[in-house]
């Protein structure tokens, strides 16, 4: 498999996480100080690349096999998770991740709460809001670079897709001061969880000692039938008219 | 003890989710393949695509009637 399908999925899946991060941002630098905002941010990255850089080498010196099985089972179960979401929110029975509501809501907290500082931060409230949104956030990102990255050799690369989409997002939320409530966060959470499930599957059944008819090609036929069922249950689930959802989308800010 | 506790929430919460059940079925679909390659010599390489497509529906079916 080249590196590019590696790339964009990382890509995609750390630019749903980045749009998250941002909005907890955007609502500390705003409401707050900026500076104090990027010293928590600042210390998130550190600590996220810091994750990468020791689990990725180590984890990459497991047997391909054994790794491949780990690996496969994680992604599988995570990629679940992200699809039956992303199903339930597209169907109205949960409701959507709204992000001009959770930017809201961090906005109203920030400002009732007090100023205090601590060793060279003016603002603790701000550096931790920070800190603690990047790194929640990044954690799924790291999660996904190193499984993806070491099941394929090429932590590198994974990594390459995760800055880039932190790159884009932040230069998009610099350029527009506001939370990207226009990104369509559910039909990315949407393609991402069809690809780690994908994934997840290919590598878990090879991991257990499976040969795929086709070899890698497989994986070709697989993320097609994925998404198929994916949308099968979406369109399954639908309610029919003159029924209403469990949960319509109301506002309700909900967790990633 | 506190802090431990709420260490293991978050790591159960980030990788298992929502529904235990998933994952049951995803660690046992596994078994069950490596199983059926290595002891019954059967390349079933169909097995956990099924099982993780019923696991899906079954979460699913569970979260709408809950």
């Amino acid at each position: 498999m080249t590196a590019l399908p590696l790339i964009l999925t990382v890509f995609v899946a750390c630019a749903v996480e980045a749009v998250e991060a941002l909005t907890i941002v955007l609502a500390a630098g705003l409401t707050r100080e900026w500076r104090s905002t990027f010293q928590g941010m600042a210390v998130a990255l550190v600590v996220l690349a810091a994750i990468v850089a020791v689990l990725g080498p180590t984890i990459t010196l497991l047997p391909l096999t054994a790794l491949r099985l780990v690996v496969g089972a994680l992604l599988a179960i995570f990629g679940l998770q992200w699809l039956r979401k992303a199903i339930l929110r597209a169907t109205g029975h949960k409701s959507l991740h709204d992000e001009a509501s959770a930017y809201q809501r961090e906005v109203e907290a920030a400002r009732t709460a007090g100023l205090s500082s601590r060793g060279g931060v003016h603002d603790w409230y701000a550096f931790t809001l920070s800190f603690k949104g990047v790194l929640l956030e990044g954690l799924e990102v790291v999660f996904i670079v190193i499984t993806f990255g070491a099941s394929q050799h090429n932590v590198g690369a994974a990594a390459i897709g995760a800055a880039a989409a932190v790159l884009a997002v932040a230069a998009t939320g610099i350029a527009v001061r506001a939370p990207l409530a226009r990104v369509p966060e559910n039909a990315m959470k949407f393609a991402v969880g069809i690809m780690l499930t994908s994934f997840g599957i290919f590598w878990g059944a090879e991991g257990a000692g499976v040969s795929w008819p086709g070899q890698d090609a497989a994986l070709l036929v697989l993320v097609p039938v994925v998404a198929l069922v994916a949308f099968g249950y979406t369109v399954l689930l639908r309610p029919r008219r003159g029924r209403s959802p469990v949960a319509p989308a109301s506002g309700k800010v909900v967790s990633s | 003890m506190r802090r431990l506790r709420s260490i293991g929430a978050f790591w159960y919460d980030f990788v298992i989710g929502d529904d235990w059940r998933v994952a049951v079925v995803v660690v046992a679909a596994l078994a069950l393949t490596a199983v059926l390659v290595h002891a019954a010599g059967v390349n079933a390489w169909w097995l956990l695509p099924v099982c993780v497509f019923a696991a899906l529906g079954w979460s699913l079916r569970r979260a709408i009637r809950s």
